[in-house]
């Protein structure tokens, strides 16, 4: 095989050398930390994503070694293939900063405030973009876009309202199933994610949907208001499926698997491609092999309560005590009627109702 | 050596003099002072039939609130929960049925809510995280009681009364200043 070719980019005065053909967010990704910027269509593992959302904009302040010029506009770095010298910013560029925080405020434009409802919420890519790239406030002052309510079957629950429209799902479905359903509809301000004719999703393989939507317009219908993201614990598991890696995400509290997602990377990617039974059938922790608790960025709400490299002290009081427990004046767990043994949430199909908790 | 300030003063060890030692000016300067005092201003109340005010800022007893419609404002976000260092509430979500619109603020709700009052430390940072002024700390003490199961505070001991069945009560439990229980009559 032929010597690849090697450029050199700089990126937020960062060199790295980087095979011909590279996108600039993925060289930026080889940098690693602040400098990737961030990106809520383009997916590394989907053919073809990207250019939509506008979130990766950079500056390019010199074209190449051979062609200096810098760059007239701002470019979407997914889309933008780097070349033998070229320097790129950022976060170091004003115009940059500027530019993501407007396009937040588009982005943010339809997108209802209903993050207190929302399942995706503490793991929302929108959430952290505005958070760390956004404004405060919004100058827009009319009504948001309205949809009428779309069932995709049982597995999976479509919030149009909150769609950002970065097509991700559409190329899962192309590139993962053999048979999509579901696409968009209508365009400008009325482009919908809906399937034509009322259709369930449920080709195998189509529940990666919902990891790789980036906001909580896809969201899993078995794990609906089951509970809070940052309440459960991420454990890394895994089974023999003949279908897929069966290399997932299990997400318990306890004993008790509210949800299995696939293993997602740095940059909020999946790792392995999970089918729908590892996904949505197998709910209890006996299916699985469990490998270990999943390491969670710090800054993640995830990792609340999360204590790692604590060391616990060795109960004592037993050993002061002459062996004798100590006398418990209460037992929560027979107090409150939260967490009942006999109410196991996981195992309803879809949310909860107050028929579930009166039936006693 | 040398000393920082010249506001020391030596001890005077030497033995009391048979006048000194009868007491007789300290005593009476004591019960002067006593005697003096009974006619200040009392600093004390009497406490059962007299309360006092409570400060604006106070933190008292939490509230889940409703809207003016009598609708739970809760939506059981789990931010509160979150936010509590004490670790002292916990919830339940379910989805609102048809026909429940009536009863719940949202699609999502609280179906079941406790704060766990022994844990609690009323530092009001559930009331600061709350998105949906659904929960209130009030200007009341929580009773004190015998029974260590009394002081789970499930949802019907924290739900303020629906304004549209009972709106005297409704208004008692948002804070009217001179009929709320707890506060000065």
């Amino acid at each position: 095989m032929s010597e690849q070719q090697l450029f050199k980019v700089t990126i937020d005065n960062i060199t790295i050398e980087v095979p011909a053909g590279t996108s600039i967010l993925e060289a930026a990704r080889k940098i690693g930390g602040e400098v990737a910027p961030p990106a809520m269509c383009f997916y590394s593992k989907l053919k073809g994503s990207g250019g939509k959302c506008r979130t990766c904009l950079v500056e390019v302040s010199k074209g190449s070694e051979k062609d200096p010029r810098p760059m007239p506009k701002l470019v979407a770095s997914c889309r933008t293939t780097v070349m033998d010298g070229m320097e790129v910013k950022n976060i170091t560029s004003p115009k940059v900063v500027d530019a993501r925080a407007g396009v937040v405020e588009f982005l943010l434009l339809n997108h209802p405030l209903d993050c207190p409802i929302c399942d995706q919420a503490g793991e929302c890519h929108l959430q952290d973009l505005s958070y760390e790239h956004g404004k405060e406030g919004t100058r827009y002052e009319f009504q948001r876009r309205k949809f009428k309510k779309h069932d995709l079957g049982p597995y999976i629950q479509l919030h149009m309202t909150r769609c950002i429209m970065c097509f991700r799902c559409v190329y899962t479905a192309d590139q993962l199933t053999e048979n999509r359903v579901h696409g968009v509809l209508d365009r400008g301000d009325h482009a919908e994610i809906a399937t034509f004719i009322e259709k369930s999703l449920d080709n195998d393989f189509i529940g990666n949907v919902i990891d790789v939507c980036p906001v909580g317009a896809l969201t899993d219908k078995t794990f609906r208001f089951k509970n809070r993201v940052w309440f459960l614990k991420p454990m890394d598991a895994h089974r023999d499926c003949p279908k897929c890696s069966g290399k997932v995400t299990l997400w318990n509290r306890g004993e008790e698997v509210f949800r299995v997602t696939a293993r997602k990377d740095e940059w909020g990617e999946v790792e392995d491609w999970i089918c729908n039974e590892c996904r949505f059938e197998k709910k209890h922790s006996s299916d699985w092999v469990i490998e270990g608790p999943r390491e969670i960025s710090r800054h993640s709400v995830i990792s609340q309560g999360h204590y790692v490299h604590t060391v616990t002290p060795t109960e004592t009081f037993l050993a002061v005590n002459d062996g004798r427990a100590p006398h418990l004046l209460l037992d929560i767990h027979t107090e409150s009627d939260v967490n009942k043994p006999e109410i196991e949430l996981s195992l309803i199909n879809g949310p909860a109702h107050s028929n579930n908790f009166n039936s006693k | 050596m040398q000393a920082l300030t010249n506001r020391a003063k030596q001890v005077d060890r030497a033995p009391m003099t048979f006048i000194e030692q009868l007491y007789l000016w300290n005593i009476v300067k004591g019960m002067a002072i006593t005697f003096m005092h009974m006619f200040k201003k009392q600093p004390t109340i009497r406490y059962p039939e007299q309360k006092r005010e409570f400060s604006s800022v106070f933190r008292g007893l939490h509230v889940l609130n409703r809207d003016e419609e009598g609708k739970e404002r809760c939506t059981a976000c789990g931010l509160c929960a979150v936010a509590c260092p004490a670790e002292a509430i916990t919830m339940e979500a379910a989805e609102r049925l048809e026909g429940e619109e009536n009863l719940y603020r949202e699609e999502k709700y609280a179906a079941k809510y406790e704060i766990n009052m022994l844990r609690c430390i009323f530092c009001g940072l559930c009331e600061e995280a709350c998105p949906k002024d659904a929960i209130y700390l009030s200007e009341t003490f929580t009773p004190a009681d015998f029974n260590r199961k009394n002081f789970i505070y499930k949802k019907t001991d924290l739900l303020i009364p629906n304004p549209t069945t009972d709106a005297q009560g409704f208004a008692a439990a948002k804070g009217v200043k001179t009929n709320e229980i707890g506060l000065k009559n």
